[in-house]
């Protein structure tokens, strides 16, 4: 219940919210957690295994029991810890793991039968056939056991990823962090403080004691103030850090207080010269017979409810630990006026106070569903039953070395403070300050944080002012360590993976010593707590099962994140449209309107064909395409074709090593095809070359294959060839070039020319410079379609104009745009290649284009590709395919089979690369790749698509299927 | 990671593409010292000797001497220098 005075909670701003489904108000400041406890809630979730009634135990990040699911529908959110909730208002919550209530949850029984359900009780039991495994025990279990349910729908939520550079990121704002990022920012650097909190400040708030004469938390907001007046520091709350990366680079979640147009939560990469980890140390959990029970909290929690949100979790308390903070505890709780039953310190020589003191005894066992007394076992072997409905218990506390361990460190075991603490040097860079690095006292936290800063400014090369400390608590509490209370009953270590001290001596016993394997086959330290409150102690309960030492049995190993992160922050921006980046053409407007479905070829779109009115599939509009380019004229969008630009008085020389072919002999103003291999000796891509100057070559490669070709030559000029003096440039994105196709290709071109081409200095092959509309383009004459046929380009931002007047003119000849359906149906009529063939595997060899391999120069590929088992004759090589028999199709993929042998694997003699209808020759056509195909024209074989289901007998035949010996497109 | 590009100066790996260890290009006709440099690789725990291309900068290749258990960037060089 609220106490009438204190906090720092805004008592003017009340704010209205609704857990399980009943309305409730709580205040500016609160988290859901005291909220929850300011309205006398206890009760608010099932255990994962067992569904044990559970409350809340902490007041931070590591609150293992208090998860609800916030808001509804498409975008409710699972697993919030309710402790880090901020309160806000209309917040909705509802409890997790509860059927049909809170109150009264069905499976509840898992808890009777908890003697069955111990550590590996499911791989023992659930033993059978896999089936039954996964139809069965696996969705019965699911249902039973777990945490909240996403709700499986795309939710409309923003969420964003930035990137932070700074000389000093210090992760933690309370004592050492505050003094840290004080003493950095007044030097000068350039500091981040990250904060997980909303309210800075760390234990400063939840503590009552004085800092340089005033509260501690009055302290934390003047230190916020003056750095918030430094402009070379920024002070990030709501932030978790979550990771630690190489050479500097943190991850860290940012939440944002909801706002309009505000995105959820930012996750950011920090990359800091210095890191400071002021990150603070989890209280420890006592194991005594109970202790999951709504009532029970740690003693720091308890104090951070009664100072910071003056709220008291209870009204009759038992304060039991081993450390003088115990009467801190007592003493707080009497002041917000709960009565303190009983003060259990396991101490023999425990303070002197005036509260019911039980020195030298320990808290036993946990009376009640919900906490109404505490069994207490004297010194001298007498058990005491106290009454009470809180019980504020405290093992000591676990420096938070999470973080320093991301690199592989492994934590050093501290005897005389009973902790791990980080290992020196464990993450370059980070220097770990305060009571995460072992310090136990406010005082000392301000000097180590100061201290951490100073040596972060000697490495950064600043001066460091070092600002005064204030005066602060520096009494030791002498804290010893509780860790397990020996009695009957079970005493949970991870209340969030409901696993008792019983589970981890049953893994111990059944040799699972390892603490990596204890963790796995007891489920210790999984999901969003991670160990976070009972790691530690469950390691010293297998050290003890197992007779070793505590840094013998060792930690199991620190991953990112710390907290948890919701993929869509991690995926921030890769959503739809976001997931890759869109590359259109100039003319790609033209291809909208024109209603050409787009088709993806690497990042870029391209048109694949140009529906007309009245046809009503895809393949009536290619072959009219097809046939207009036969016939007449067609146009067709080949800007994304890549274009590298070579220039150098070695250019010649450069591309006769990278191409299998030769170019140097190449004579100005003409274009040739050419090979490039990769140094394994198959072929990596195609295209053609045109010389433009003496030392000026345009090298076009596949859509596709645009990036790899230009960083392997690259490489090559660079790597391989540095001697020759020549210089790559790509420039596919700065010309537009359009193909046009046909027998009117050249007078549609005329139209468009400033002045027209004289067909004598125009051969087949030909490149050079025209003009259009006064525009300098370049013009090529190559078909990739077997026709009469040119490609223009011109400077990007006359693509579009460019290509819509040549579209109109063609269609005022009969003719028209084409797309890739049609490009392709074309190329292979002509037997020409793309990737289909060109796939990786393929040599020149096996193109029939050993003749471009030249034996006269060294080149790219050549050692490789003159291996024996490249040249074999029975590699599979290339062919055409036609249908002769009764069925028609031919289908891509497909194999093919000596007609008379089974259609099994070992019979294949080949596959079948590209397919297309020919309107051209009224039927089916293909490549495909047989074992020495071009020795078996005129032979049947059977193609078989297996997957299809299509058998069709097929005759070999020349990979050229229209026009042979090339007359339409050279003469 | 972040490389320290000669041209460039310090900047991030989705800058720069894998390129494969940095191995010499033999001279003549295949040999086992060419199956070595196209199929046989080293699996270094320890120092590498790497090539790395700066393709969202200068496209410069740079040969990358770092350590693959400590991730340590010991040299950034150009590769045709």
């Amino acid at each position: 219940m609220r106490l009438g005075q204190g906090g720092l909670v805004d008592r003017d701003r009340h704010l209205g919210f609704r857990f399980d489904g009943h309305a409730y108000e709580g205040l500016e400041g609160d988290t859901l957690a005291s909220a929850l406890l300011a309205n006398g809630i206890r009760l608010v979730g099932r255990s994962f295994k067992y569904h044990r009634p559970r409350g809340i135990l902490t007041a931070g990040s590591e609150e293992p029991n208090a998860l609800v699911t916030l808001g509804r529908g498409a975008a409710q959110e699972p697993n919030a810890r309710a402790t880090t909730v901020e309160l806000r208002q209309g917040l909705e919550a509802r409890p997790q793991n509860a059927w049909p209530s809170l109150g009264v949850d069905a499976l509840a029984v898992n808890d009777l039968l908890s003697p069955f359900l111990s550590a590996g009780f499911y791989y023992k039991t659930f033993m059978g056939p896999h089936r039954i495994w996964e139809r069965v025990f696996e969705p019965a279990i699911r249902r039973a056991a777990g945490l909240g349910r996403l709700s499986q729908e795309v939710a409309d939520l923003q969420f964003e990823k930035a990137f932070a550079f700074c000389d000093l990121l210090v992760i933690g704002a309370g004592p050492a962090g505050l003094m840290a990022a004080l003493t950095a920012g007044e030097a000068g650097a350039d500091v981040i403080l990250a904060d997980e909190d909303f309210l800075p400040g760390g234990r400063l708030n939840a503590e009552r004691e004085e800092v340089g004469g005033r509260s501690g938390a009055g302290w934390a907001a003047e230190a916020v103030t003056r750095l918030e007046a430094m402009p070379n520091v920024r002070i990030m709350s709501r932030t978790a850090v979550t990771g630690v990366y190489d050479q500097g680079t943190y991850g860290a979640l940012q939440k944002h207080p909801a706002a309009a147009g505000r995105p959820e939560e930012t996750f950011w990469r920090i990359v800091a010269r210095r890191a400071v980890l002021a990150a603070g140390a989890i209280e420890r959990p006592v194991a005594l017979a109970n202790n999951d029970r709504p009532g029970v909290m740690l003693a720091g929690a308890v104090r951070s409810y009664l100072n910071r949100y003056a709220v008291a979790p209870g009204r009759r308390a038992v304060v039991f630990g081993a450390s003088d903070e115990a009467r801190r505890t007592a003493a707080d709780l009497r002041r917000a006026g709960v009565h303190v039953a009983a003060l259990v310190d396991a101490r023999e020589r425990a303070e002197t106070s005036d509260f019911a003191t039980y020195a030298g005894a320990t808290v036993e066992r946990v009376l009640g569903r919900e906490v109404e007394g505490v069994a207490i076992r004297l010194g001298n072997g007498r058990e005491e039953r106290v009454q009470a409905d809180l019980l504020a218990m405290s093992g000591g506390w676990n420096p938070n070395v999470h973080l320093s361990c991301h690199l592989n460190g492994r934590p050093v075991w501290d005897e005389s403070l009973s902790a791990f603490l980080p290992a020196p040097g464990a993450v370059p860079g980070l220097i770990p300050a305060g009571s995460c690095n072992g310090a136990v006292t406010t005082a000392a936290c301000l000097a180590a944080g100061r201290e951490a800063a100073a040596r972060a400014l000697e490495d950064l090369g600043l001066k460091a002012t070092a600002p005064d400390l204030p005066e602060a608590e520096d009494r030791d509490p002498q804290a010893r360590p509780i860790w397990v209370v020996p009695g009957k009953g079970r005493k949970w270590v991870d209340f969030q993976n409901d696993v008792t001290t019983k589970d981890i001596e049953l893994a111990a016993r059944e040799n699972f010593r390892s603490v990596e394997h204890m963790k796995r086959y007891t489920t210790q330290g999984m999901a969003t707590d991670q160990g976070k409150t009972g790691g530690v102690t469950a390691l010293s309960i297998l050290a003890d099962a197992t007779g070793r030492s505590i840094p013998e049995t060792g930690t199991t190993t620190y991953r990112p994140p710390y907290a948890p992160i919701q993929i869509a922050a991690l995926g921030a921006g890769g959503e739809g449209r976001g997931f890759a980046a869109e590359r259109f053409t100039a003319a790609h407007p033209v291809h909208l309107a024109m209603g050409a479905p787009m088709v993806e070829a690497g990042l870029w779109f391209r048109p694949s064909y140009y529906p007309r009115t009245g046809e009503k599939t895809w393949r009536q509009a290619c072959d009219r395409e097809a046939l207009m380019v036969r016939e007449t004229v067609g146009v067709c969008d080949v800007s994304t074709l890549g274009k590298i630009d070579v220039q150098g008085p070695d250019a010649a020389a450069f591309l006769d090593f990278v191409y299998s072919n030769t170019m140097s002999t190449l004579k100005q103003g003409k274009v040739r095809y050419g090979l490039m291999l990769r140094e394994d000796g198959h072929i990596m891509d195609d295209g053609t070359c045109a010389r433009i100057g003496p030392d000026h070559y345009l090298v076009s490669t596949t859509t596709a294959a645009a990036g790899e070709v230009m960083r392997h030559m690259e490489f090559a000029a660079q790597v391989l060839r540095p001697e020759l003096d020549v210089h790559l440039v790509s420039v596919t994105e700065q010309w537009a070039q359009t193909a046009i196709a046909g027998p009117e290709s050249r007078d549609l071109l005329n139209e468009v020319l400033d002045s027209p081409l004289d067909p004598g200095t125009w051969p087949f092959m030909a490149c050079g410079a025209v003009t259009v509309g006064g525009v300098p383009a370049r013009l090529f004459r190559i078909s990739f379609s077997g026709e009469h046929a040119y490609e223009i380009a011109v400077p990007a931002r006359y693509g579009e104009s460019l290509f819509r007047q040549l579209v109109a003119r063609a269609e005022a000849r009969g003719g028209g745009a084409y797309g890739m359906e049609a490009l392709n149906v074309l190329r292979i009529e002509k037997g020409l290649l793309t990737h289909a063939e060109l796939d990786g595997r393929t040599t020149a060899f096996d193109l029939n284009l050993s003749g471009m391999m030249s034996k006269k120069k060294d080149f790219v590929g050549r050692a490789a590709a003159g291996r024996a088992g490249l040249l074999a004759d029975d590699r599979p090589r290339l062919v055409g395919i036609r249908p002769v028999g009764a069925v028609r199709q031919l289908t891509a993929g497909a194999f093919l089979f000596d007609p008379e042998t089974e259609s099994t694997r070992e019979n294949a003699q080949g596959t079948v690369s590209s397919v297309a209808f020919s309107p051209t020759l009224g039927h089916f056509i293909g490549l495909a790749l047989l074992k020495e195909g071009p020795e078996r024209h005129g032979e049947t074989v059977r193609m078989v698509d297996h997957l299809r289901r299509v058998s069709t007998l097929c005759e070999v035949c020349d990979p050229a299927f229209f026009d042979p010996a090339g007359g339409r497109a050279r003469d | 990671m972040r490389l320290t590009c000669p041209h460039c100066g310090e900047r991030d790996l989705r800058e720069f593409t894998y390129g494969g260890a940095a191995l010499t290009r033999p001279e003549g006709d295949w040999s086992p010292i060419w199956d070595e440099y196209v199929h046989l690789r080293e699996n270094p725990a320890g120092r590498s000797r790497e090539f790395w291309q700066h393709g969202a900068g200068c496209s410069a290749w740079l040969v990358v001497e770092r350590d693959t258990v400590t991730h340590d960037i010991h040299a950034v060089t150009e590769a045709g220098a």
